[in-house]
């Protein structure tokens, strides 16, 4: 913590003093190197607006039931330092005040908590259900220690034929219902348009179909079963979610890892970037029907699919992230091999993009599609790719930045545009640095173990970890029972605030841009769903 | 302009080195052989509609990579279809959610007979990391009838196109 980060937070906690809201600021922290402010429950509205003007970014929300009560937490953002709020409640009857009225992030994620825990934001604007859909009861909630994870009442579930859509009227205005199956290789969930002619004049998503009870049956693992399971979150981002449950799970036990293991985890998190990269813009542009760039780069990432099976035993580098450090090694073989295959690359991408930059039927369908402005970014919190083409220049690498981050200038690339082709260039952009990066990582890499010895964290201990996904920032809270086991597991894809992002930047766009506005936020539906 | 078509023929035809004893030879003789059966069951064409049931779209990913360049799946008469009303063989990806439960049985009611099922990686054939639980009924066969279950988290692009294999020999 520099004075500068001190500074911050004691002008919060001022602020919050002067709305008559009683914080205590935890010494030591329970969660370092974060902070963690416990607030009375009745004041939970008020702190968040005093955020609201203290600038924070709104970046989660997460409850657990603790003994005899439930704690709620919600997750805060400013200059790389991540503040927690928290506060408790009683099991009888949990409610408090919402903080979406002050940050939209706050919407569905508390609703979420609500159908989950059966914790009530009183004043919630929208207080219809997110998560459940028929698969168990209005008053049952899943995460409760009571809930059996193997559930209450298995019959065939019914189709999810109530939930009440915002609905438009008059002469012109027609619906359009799609999915959950979409005509496509891609993830289910519901999108309803509401059109005029081709313009799109509402979106309004219906998610939570592959809800596959990830947090519940997190319960009872222990630290590796868990990093197996993390890995499956969102199958795309697998070597980042294992790292924020790994990188969790060694702050609750007080261990470090190696720093040539920081840098190997570093060097999978990267060609998972890359390899996203690469076929995002290939299927950018295959959603505007220019195939030669989907082929081009499909077989660019093809060859690096390739050589993470050979390197490293998977093609999408599964598992090989584990609590107390990795399972793959760097050897001068792969170490030649790897330099090789980032020149070739660097000398495709210099010939393709030079390609897609003179092609004018992209310019046409790219520039000025689904702009999500600056101002728009900033109130949602959008994060990553999604943030960074509309002036948010958060990464966790450059600013709350991890090991080997610690150790490297981590660019970010920014655009101002905030248009689908502004979300392409950055992604590009990214996708230099992440190349550069790898070769950084391969001349610094030192020698050292790969892992080191767990330590059987004490029954409560609890960590917290914010890692940069390709997709952008994933936070991850974990807490441990007696015994090795987990108790609590809570992991936040950037999809889930990113998500929203895409329903405010198709308005006013036609229904057929629609596929093109979608893949250039590609935001995860088993990342969100959980 | 010209660039990119110098680029295309500088690229070439990618797909052809795939035939050569170093890259995949297995996967080439696999394909030719189950281009046979398309060709004598199906005249040439075998329409998939994949659908995710729940998955944590790894194996998405490899689905995909059966359509680049390498693979080329569709040189076989092997091709992915929008509508169930299309497709010979529904290639579903579990475990399915409790959520997606009645949209898959639909999904399975709306393709037309003769039809086929693939249960596609662990999860869809066993429940894999989620199993069964509140929220998922796990395996593919739980929901619906399944003719063959290719495994593996994520199954490659050849494990894919084996079990395509597998399913046409079945057919005979």
């Amino acid at each position: 913590m520099t004075d500068q980060h001190n500074d911050i937070i004691a002008r919060f906690c001022k602020q919050l003093e002067e709305q008559n809201v009683k914080a205590t600021l935890l010494s030591p922290s329970s969660l370092p190197p974060n902070q963690v402010l416990e607030i009375e429950a009745g004041a939970w509205g008020r702190a968040a607006e005093t955020a609201l003007n203290c600038q924070w970014r709104w970046a989660g929300v997460w409850a657990e039931q603790l003994d005899s009560q439930f704690s709620v937490c919600s997750c805060f953002e400013q200059q790389g330092i991540y503040l927690i709020l928290r506060c408790y409640l009683s099991t009888s009857h949990p409610r408090l005040p919402s903080q979406a009225h002050f940050f939209w992030a706050a919407d569905r994620t508390e609703r979420n908590v609500q159908d989950m825990f059966g914790i009530q934001f009183e004043d919630h604007p929208d207080p219809r259900r997110w998560t459940r859909h028929q698969a168990w009861n209005v008053n049952e909630y899943p995460l409760r220690k009571d809930f059996p994870a193997s559930g209450v009442n298995n019959t065939e579930t019914p189709p999810d034929k109530s939930y009440p859509f915002l609905k438009a009227q008059g002469a012109s205005v027609y619906e359009i219902p799609v999915g959950p199956i979409h005509a496509g290789i891609i993830e289910p969930g519901h999108f309803r348009f509401t059109a005029i002619g081709e313009t799109v004049l509402n979106l309004e998503e219906r998610l939570g179909y592959i809800h596959k009870g990830i947090e519940k049956i997190a319960e009872g693992r222990n630290p590796a079963s868990l990093a197996k399971l993390a890995g499956r979150v969102s199958g795309d981002c697998t070597v980042s979610h294992a790292w924020a449950a790994c990188l969790a799970m060694e702050r609750a036990a007080e261990i470090e890892i190696t720093t040539r293991a920081a840098f190997l985890r570093g060097i999978l998190a990267e060609r998972e970037r890359v390899i996203n990269h690469l076929w995002d813009l290939g299927a950018l542009c295959n959603d505007v029907g220019f195939a030669f760039a989907f082929y081009q780069f499909g077989r660019l990432r093809e060859l690096w699919l390739r050589e993470n099976q050979a390197f490293f035993g998977h093609r999408l580098l599964m598992d090989k992230i584990v609590p107390g450090g990795v399972v793959i090694d760097m050897t001068p073989e792969i170490d030649k091999k790897i330099r090789t295959s980032i020149k070739y690359l660097c000398k495709e991408l210099d010939e393709l993009m030079a390609i897609i930059d003179e092609n004018s039927s992209l310019e046409d369908r790219f520039l000025a599609a689904g702009i999500l402005s600056p101002e728009l970014a900033t109130a949602l919190g959008a994060l990553g790719f999604v943030g960074r083409a509309s002036s948010q220049s958060f990464d966790v690498r450059h600013d709350a930045a991890y090991a080997p981050y610690t150790q490297l200038d981590v660019k970010v690339p920014v655009e101002d545009q905030g248009d689908v082709a502004s979300r392409l260039w950055v992604r590009y952009k990214e996708l230099r640095v992440a190349l550069r990066l790898l070769e950084e990582m391969l001349d610094r890499i030192p020698a050292g173990e790969l892992t080191v010895t767990w330590k059987i964290p004490p029954a409560g201990a609890a960590g917290f970890s914010a890692v940069e996904s390709w997709r952008g920032e994933i936070l991850c809270f974990i807490r441990f029972s007696d015994n090795n086991t987990i108790s609590r597991y809570w992991p936040r894809d950037p999809s889930v605030i990113n998500w929203p992002a895409l329903e405010k930047l198709v308005l006013g766009n036609i229904v057929p841009d629609f596929p093109v506005c979608n893949k250039s936020v590609n935001g995860s539906y088993s990342g969100h769903d959980l | 302009m010209l660039n990119l078509y110098a680029k295309i023929l500088k690229t070439g035809v990618l797909t052809e080195k795939v035939s050569k004893p170093a890259h995949d030879e297995t996967f080439e003789q696999i394909g030719n052989s189950l281009k046979q059966v398309v060709d004598k069951h199906f005249r040439g064409s075998l329409a998939i509609r994949q659908v995710d049931a729940g998955s944590c779209n790894g194996c998405e990913l490899e689905i995909h990579a059966l359509n680049n360049v390498f693979y080329d799946v569709e040189r076989f008469g092997i091709h992915f279809v929008a509508s169930p009303r299309h497709a010979d063989i529904l290639m579903v990806t579990g475990p399915v959610s409790r959520h997606m439960e009645v949209a898959l049985k639909r999904t399975y009611e709306a393709t037309a007979d003769p039809k086929w099922v693939i249960a596609i990686g662990d999860c869809g054939a066993c429940g894999g990391e989620f199993g069964i639980s509140y929220a998922s009924c796990g395996a593919v066969s739980n929901v619906i009838p399944v003719d063959l279950t290719i495994t593996g988290c994520p199954p490659t692009p050849l494990a894919l196109l084996q079990g395509l294999l597998i399913l046409c020999g079945k057919f005979k």
